[in-house]
């Protein structure tokens, strides 16, 4: 009997142990296939014009159905031009993406936001403002910053097409169970340093591939102070460090963002749904099989120099030499070769051409707050082209009703309609062979923002400064009048 | 959809010795337009491939004819960036069955595992030990054997075991895909929805 209670009471203490992550996670274990995947059921499933025609035909050929389409959330924003939205789609291959997003979306009874519909906007962007994401919840779709939505709590990462298949066939997906890591900061962050400040610190240090194999949890001072447009910044980078996903605990301020939108429980229903989200954080003594330290103060505004999202270094510094870097010295010089940078160098000063504000990563209000505090007052410079693009028609209104428009029209520049735009350049929004952007989005791959096209990954402050100048910028320099 | 088998593949192999090489390079974005998994592979590494003009580019190892054969060996890092599994796509309908590569980025892999292409991923040493013999014989053969998941440089009798788990192990063996046996399991699906609210 004693050795019953003693085995008894180890169960229980290794249950209270868990992970913010492992709760998740267990809760939505239909099975477990031996040597094998979990079968992990996916409460919530976002799907996009690029990424899911074959599977709508696959099902189609299969000659199975939408098993939930209630789970299902369709928005148009990859391919989606970002002037003349009310006019018909220029490029044929778009319109037709569109199209049979549209046509499959009907035929199985899956809420719809194409292009024009009040709530369209990009797919990370839109889920957090109608509560599609909620704390507790599994949420995947086909885009791999489906990380974004880990910023309330929510297992939620990227899938490709044959699972958006899975997904729509059986609203589950076969996954291993990722290896846990936590990435602690502390501290307060400086003067004019932002949520994509951290991220792009923390990827610089543990490199596009750190974190491959992990599902993170972000945890410290910083993350908590954070608000929920920062979270969901931090969180949306995840997977530029190889990272399958990456989540923080919910708290109040998750809670009060989430409350009374569309699609979160209302009544009796919320009081339920917020006794089990109060449960959702790691238990003190759980594992990880990573842990990580970093410290607010190191960080500073964030630039990248590179090819990848881990080149990145703070904007008052240099280039660093290849003898300074880990292993592959000759990929390290092909990718400062596309740039046409060189080792030892400075990044200010250097002369860009675009600007891009915009992406799941920085799209939403609080990346125009911080963009129109700095162009206030100042003009575009002139050899600047410059995209404004809102993550969605309820940040285009936000803008609006904030008075940001204004400043933004008084500054000389203009705000474009939502949708992915220069993030990955589907539609017409390229920037052009051999010029420079300095862009808020989430990748500086070659080619990236079209053929031939260098980019510089940076914050909307960092962006701000650059299309004001014309170069690349300290915003802090700008931002003294404040300090 | 399911695909081929997979047991032993035998075969030259295309070396491309590049880090970090993500899917915008396998397939950019601007070639993701098609509502049909068709033609992908002429698009394979198209801006490494081809100039502006559409002319091949000559010293890009897919234009150069002392190279070919169903296994491309790819640097550190393989397939990182979106999850576009296009990529994939692009991969196979070229003609690669399998990918080696000393570290796989995780979304990659498993997009390959449910097309039918093998992610190997080897050591960093016999990763390079096959650059080397490609590089002195391009002729040279790699056997990837699924069922004993070993792959061996043919010339030299080298050898490294790779893992995979068992259950994918078995869908690669017999051409099955996960929608089969998710399909076979909706029961217990329905069961745990219930359970599940919205
Ligand atoms: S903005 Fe970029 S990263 Fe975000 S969903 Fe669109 S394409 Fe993907």
């Amino acid at each position: 009997m004693l050795h019953l209670e003693a085995v008894f009471f180890k169960v229980l203490s290794e249950e209270m142990k868990k992970t913010l992550f492992d709760k998740v996670w267990d809760s939505h274990v239909v099975k477990h296939v031996e040597d094998g995947p979990d079968v992990l059921f996916i409460d919530r499933h976002l799907v996009h014009e690029v990424t899911s025609p074959v599977a709508f035909l696959g099902i189609k050929n299969r000659g199975i159905s939408v098993l939930y389409p209630e789970r299902t959330f369709a928005t148009a924003d990859h391919n989606t031009p970002t002037i003349n939205q009310h006019l018909p789609v220029q490029d044929p291959l778009s319109a037709n993406q569109l199209k049979a997003l549209e046509e499959n979306s009907k035929k199985y009874g899956i809420s719809h936001w194409g292009l024009g519909h009040q709530k369209n906007g990009i797919v990370h962007v839109v889920g957090p403002e109608y509560g599609i994401t909620q704390p507790g919840a599994t949420i995947v779709c086909g885009d791999s910053h489906t990380s974004t939505h880990g910023a309330f709590g929510a297992i939620a990462f990227g899938i490709g097409t044959s699972e958006v298949e899975m997904v729509l066939a059986s609203q589950c997906i076969m996954q291993p169970k990722p290896k846990k890591m936590r990435i602690n900061v502390n501290g307060k962050l400086n003067f004019g340093v932002s949520p994509k400040d951290v991220a792009l610190y923390i990827i610089s240090r543990l490199t596009t591939s750190g974190a491959t194999g992990y599902f993170v949890e972000y945890s410290g001072d910083v993350f908590r102070d954070m608000s929920m447009e920062g979270r969901m910044t931090v969180c949306n980078l995840s997977i530029e460090m190889g990272a399958r996903g990456g989540m923080i605990a919910p708290d109040e301020k998750t809670f009060e963002y989430v409350k009374g939108r569309e699609f979160t429980p209302k009544g009796a229903a919320w009081d339920k749904a917020m006794t089990y989200w109060k449960t959702l954080f790691t238990d003190k003594d759980a594992e990880f099989d990573k842990e990580i330290y970093f410290d607010a103060s190191d960080i500073e505004p964030m630039i990248t120099y590179g090819t990848n999202p881990g080149m990145g270094i703070g904007i008052s510094k240099s280039i660093p030499k290849a003898e300074q870097v880990e292993g592959g010295v000759s990929t390290y010089k092909k990718s400062l070769g596309y740039m046409a940078f060189n080792e030892g160098e400075d990044m200010i000063g250097k002369p860009i051409d675009f600007v891009f504000i915009g992406s799941c990563t920085n799209g939403r209000i609080e990346d125009f707050r911080a963009f129109t505090s700095i162009i206030k007052g100042r003009k575009k410079a002139a050899n600047v082209t410059a995209w404004l693009v809102p993550g969605s028609h309820q940040v285009e209104a936000a803008i609006k009703a904030e008075g940001l428009l204004d400043i933004i029209h008084e500054a000389g520049f203009e705000l474009r309609e939502p949708g992915c735009s220069a993030c990955l350049a589907m539609n017409d929004d390229k920037v052009p062979a051999g010029k420079l952007a300095v862009s808020t989005s989430n990748r500086n791959f070659e080619g990236r923002q079209g053929p031939g096209s260098r980019t510089l990954l940076a914050s909307p402050l960092v962006a701000a400064a650059a299309a004001v100048t014309g170069k690349v910028t300290d915003p802090r320099e700008l931002m003294k009048e404040f300090a | 959809m399911a695909y081929d088998k997979f047991e032993i593949l035998t075969s030259t192999a295309v070396p491309l010795p590049i880090e970090n090489v993500d899917t915008d390079q396998i397939i950019p974005a601007r070639f993701l337009k098609a509502t049909e998994r068709k033609g992908f592979g002429d698009n394979l590494f198209r801006d490494w491939r081809y100039n502006n003009d559409d002319s091949p580019k000559k010293d890009f190892v897919l234009n150069d004819n002392t190279y070919s054969g169903k296994i491309l060996v790819g640097g550190r890092n393989f397939g990182s960036g979106s999850s576009r599994e296009h990529a994939a796509w692009a991969v196979y309908d070229y003609g690669f069955r399998c990918v080696i590569s000393s570290f796989f980025a995780d979304i990659f892999k498993g997009n390959c595992l449910n097309i039918g292409v093998l992610p190997v991923q080897v050591s960093a040493d016999f990763a390079n030990k096959i650059f080397t013999e490609i590089e002195k014989n391009p002729q040279t053969k790699i056997e990837v054997n699924l069922p004993n998941q070993t792959v061996t440089i043919l010339a030299t009798g080298e050898k490294e075991s790779f893992e995979i788990n068992g259950y994918k192990k078995d869908n690669m063996l017999n051409g099955f895909d996960d929608i089969d046996y998710l399909v076979n399991v909706k029961k217990e699906i329905v069961e745990f929805a219930k359970n599940t609210p919205l």
